[in-house]
């Protein structure tokens, strides 16, 4: 299977020959900065259109098909209109908080989209503590929301960005529970070290009953924490018309969409890091022949591949049931989800000492 | 009819009775009407108010009401006049039947008749600085009276009552809707689940509802005036758009007024297509209404279910009528053409399909955890709220009330059709959705029926009857009621016996149910959540024309 380590180290020793160290680590970083900000936008948009696709045929519609062929052109419309829209500020805004707010959510879902491992080798972050670091700043998330709620100073984005903050903060930790239990079985909380933990079968596979449980958590809790139906109460067009963001318009309004469609993203790749090895092939032991077919398939393919699966199955959660309400969403994460998942991490921790997984 | 008319004259001996028309009139002065009012509700068990029809008839305001016995069916009507043109006084009856608080602030806006004792005396479709009661004969419409405002109206929280003090004199109260430190939201009049422009201003707590108060008329259009300049069949026009998910309904019942007023005998072919028409108007809008429920609580793929299925229905109205919405197809004295060739089959089509699809909406959507949660338990209205706010139609029989007209008081051909009333006991959210999913049932039922009736009537026959040129009523007054999908629609039209070519009708009011429906909004969502106002008001289902008319 190809390591793209070669890649970047051929290009550190390339760099560090024509230029000094320091010159030669920050045009790397700028590399870097690029390269992410690129697969951001280009994800992004390959997602609102996927959504569109997916929701179109879940309910028995077409979907978009006027723009290009098959509609695919239909997202650089969308896009240029977004862009080229008037951001229309109130005078009772905070506005300081209110262009800052749209800003921490993207930073959000930048920061844990760069945590992400694309394909063996093929990662921008990479150190021991990977998995608490995407839980850290996965949080700083829910502070833009409040601040976008708070700031736009107006009743329903105010209530918008109470609910949020109830249900971020409260599945931040089922979330964060569910992912604990992976790190248990893990044994570490390097990300490359999850994923080769995986190289002989995947961790929902291997982990038995827990890491079944665990990972059903994190479905609903990524879920809640991604703001998508059925908890999107934060936005709840039915109830608060757009919720905390009621007020946003243009490309303001644009980067909480675009987040949104990268959280997607982001979530479904840790549940794939997580649960589904990765970028690592589908392997099963004792089955040689099989297990070299599969490495045949580049690891890149792999994880994108396990993220747009999970995604659709987020997607196909979304656009099948009801919106939940704040109380019952509540009772779900504290008197359900919670005790299940620290039961469940106790449970981990028995199989893993008493070596009962696979 | 005859035990009746002896209660009535040993109850309230002061009162005029005549017994010469479909229902007993009496006829009261105004200081009477509270306490009789009262022994008629305690006494003789009439304990919902169908109507309240504000009237002017040149020298004198009055009001007509309509009380029905909901145990035997049994129907009053009750003439009180106002003693004085200007300062128009009546006794408010909002403490015996609910659904009088906001048909009596109807008829302060239309007529200006104030109703003593009424705790919310303000207006109810136009805004607060309109100058004078438009339905008012002596109405002045300049428009210099009452130019386009571009400011927003002022003293919104103000409100007042009328009391009658010790010495007798009418005092005015001055008061306020919402205190000043009470949170206060608006929802609509744009808002994704008002349905059309409806707004409800909401003090909340958190959370929690604690007071919903209705600020109608963004889409009043004034069609009971505009009704008065018109001939009767041009009127035949508006009742398709007040409710337009009943048009077929609505304007069978205008028919059907005007053909009881005229004698005119309807073929039954004519009839029969009616009734299907109007049934598969119901269907329609009961799958609207699963639509729009599922939409509001957040279930997307289950609104555009329904609107697919919805085709086929407007497939078979565009067809026949040549539109799929306000079709204009009834007229006085039948229907203005033939069925489509392939009406029947297509119609049979469309009950296979929706009966079939039926299934799919209930594992979608009725079976799942989350809506069962959101719904069941969750705006309760009893039976004895139901009566007193004459909610009728689903939402009335979810609450245990056996009020389908159809049943009630036979009309067009339904006593010929087998369909079971659906009831239900619970009278929360659920119970509403199950009732329209239930009726569906029946719908497909009656419409099966009908198409073999129609089938042993041959491809072609007679449509409509001989109805003069000229549409002249003789002087009187008439009152017919139907079930429209959203309950029951009544038509009231009073005739001066005109003599011109081209009759106007004095005055003709539209008894939505819609209107009565939104009055239990406040009584079912208090102490609720946000998210369950939504709900409630999505199975409660109005549409918001029929309501402002």
């Amino acid at each position: 299977m190809f390591d793209f380590s070669t890649v970047a180290n051929w290009l550190d020793e390339l760099l560090k020959s024509v230029m000094p160290s320091w010159l030669a680590i920050t045009t790397e970083c700028i590399l870097v900065a690029i390269f992410l900000l690129a697969a951001y936008s280009i994800i992004a948009m390959i997602y609102i259109m996927y959504e569109r696709w997916v929701c179109g045929w879940i309910q028995c519609r077409r979907g978009p098909i006027r723009v290009g062929p098959a509609g695919s052109l239909q997202i650089f419309a969308d896009v240029v209109k977004i862009l080229s829209k008037e951001i229309i500020t109130l005078w009772s805004t905070d506005k300081f908080l209110f262009f800052l707010a749209p800003f921490l959510v993207v930073l959000a879902s930048v920061l844990t989209f760069a945590c992400l491992p694309w394909g063996k080798g093929l990662q921008f972050i990479d150190f021991n503590i990977g998995v608490f670091f995407i839980i850290a700043v996965s949080s700083i998330g829910v502070l833009g929301i409040l601040l976008a709620g708070w700031s736009s100073n107006s009743k329903y984005t105010l209530i918008g960005a109470m609910r949020s903050g109830a249900q971020m903060i409260s599945y931040e930790l089922s979330v964060g529970i569910s992912i604990l239990t992976i790190v248990c079985l893990a044994g570490t909380m390097s990300i490359t070290g999850i994923v080769e933990a995986q190289s002989d079968g995947w961790f929902l596979f291997k982990g038995h009953l827990p890491a079944i449980i665990a990972f059903i958590i994190y479905i609903v809790a990524a879920n809640a924490e991604n703001n998508r139906g059925p908890f999107d109460l934060p936005e709840a067009e039915h109830e608060l018309t757009a919720g905390y963001h009621t007020e946003y318009s243009g490309i303001h309004y644009g980067l909480f969409y675009l987040a949104e469609y990268l959280n997607l993203f982001v979530v479904s790749g840790i549940a794939s890091l997580l649960f589904l090895g990765g970028w690592m092939p589908l392997h099963i032991p004792g089955w040689e022949s099989f297990n070299t077919v599969m490495d045949y398939i580049p690891s890149t393919i792999w994880f994108l591949g396990k993220a747009f699966f999970m995604t659709f199955i987020f997607m196909w959660i979304r656009w099948s049931f009801p919106r939940v309400r704040i109380d019952q969403m509540l009772a779900l994460e504290w008197r359900y989800l919670m005790p299940i998942g620290l039961v469940n991490l106790v449970v981990m921790a028995i199989v893993v000492t008493q070596g009962w997984h696979f | 009819m005859a035990d009746l008319q002896e209660q009535l004259g040993k109850l309230c001996p002061e009162a005029q009775i005549d017994t010469t028309g479909e229902w007993p009139l009496l006829t009261i002065e105004n200081t009477k009407w509270h306490d009789t009012a009262k022994l008629l509700k305690e006494q003789l068990h009439f304990d919902q108010l169908m109507a309240l029809v504000g009237l002017d008839w040149g020298d004198k305001l009055g009001v007509m009401y309509y009380l029905t016995n909901t145990q035997s069916g049994d129907i009053i009507h009750i003439k009180v006049e106002a003693e004085n043109r200007d300062k128009p006084y009546i006794y408010s009856i909002s403490d015996l039947w609910a659904v009088a608080n906001y048909q009596e602030r109807e008829a302060y806006d239309f007529y200006g008749i104030i109703f003593v004792n009424h705790p919310d005396m303000r207006r109810f479709f136009l805004r607060n600085d309109w100058v004078g009661h438009p339905l008012r004969k002596d109405y002045d419409a300049n428009p210099e009276l009452n130019p386009i405002r571009l400011e927003d109206e002022t003293n919104e929280d103000y409100t007042c009552r009328y009391v009658e003090n010790e010495e007798g004199k009418i005092e005015k109260i001055e008061g306020k809707v919402f205190d000043d430190d009470e949170y206060v939201i608006n929802f609509g009049p744009q808002h994704p689940s008002t349905h059309g422009v409806m707004r409800y201003r909401v003090s909340l707590d958190g959370e929690i509802v604690k007071k919903v108060d209705v600020v109608s008329g963004y889409i009043h259009r004034g069609i009971e005036k505009m009704c008065e300049s018109l001939t009767y069949p041009q009127t035949l026009l508006y009742p398709e758009r007040m409710d337009y998910m009943a048009a077929h309904i609505n304007r069978h019942c205008l028919c059907l007024c005007i053909e009881k007023a005229m004698g005119i005998e309807v073929p039954h072919r004519a009839e029969l297509i009616r009734l299907m028409m109007d049934e598969l108007m119901r269907l329609s809008s009961h799958l609207l209404s699963y639509g729009c429920l599922t939409m509001d609580q957040g279930a997307t793929t289950a609104f555009f279910y329904a609107f697919r299925d919805r085709e086929l229905i407007y497939d078979i109205f565009d067809r026949t009528c040549g539109a799929r919405m306000s079709m204009s197809y009834s007229t006085i004295g039948g229907v203005v053409a033939d069925v489509h060739p392939d009406f029947i089959k297509d119609v049979r089509h469309a009950c296979d399909v929706i009966e079939k699809n039926l299934k799919e909406y209930h594992q979608l959507f009725t079976g799942n955890v989350i809506a069962r949660n959101r719904m069941i338990g969750v705006g309760l209205l009893s039976k004895e709220d139901a009566i007193n706010y004459s909610i009728t139609g689903p939402s009335g029989r979810a609450s245990g009330c056996h009020c389908d007209v159809r049943k009630t008081h036979p009309y067009s051909l339904y006593d010929e059709f087998e369909f079971d009333e659906v009831v239900r006991e619970e009278g929360d959210s659920m119970a509403r959705y199950m009732v329209r999913m239930d009726e569906m049932v029946q719908c497909i039922k009656i419409l099966r029926q009908a198409c073999d009736k129609l089938e042993q009537e041959g491809e072609q026959g007679e449509y409509i009857a001989k109805v003069p040129k000229m549409i002249k009523l003789p002087a009187g007054h008439w009152y017919q009621q139907v079930e429209a999908s959203r309950g029951a629609f009544g038509v009231y039209i009073e005739s001066d016996g005109d003599s011109k070519p081209f009759q106007k009708p004095t005055r003709m009011h539209f008894q939505t149910p819609c209107f009565n429906l939104i009055g239990v909004v406040d009584l079912t969502c208090r102490d609720n959540m946000i998210a369950d106002l939504i709900t409630i008001t999505a199975s409660i289902d109005f549409v918001i024309p029929d309501i402002d008319r």
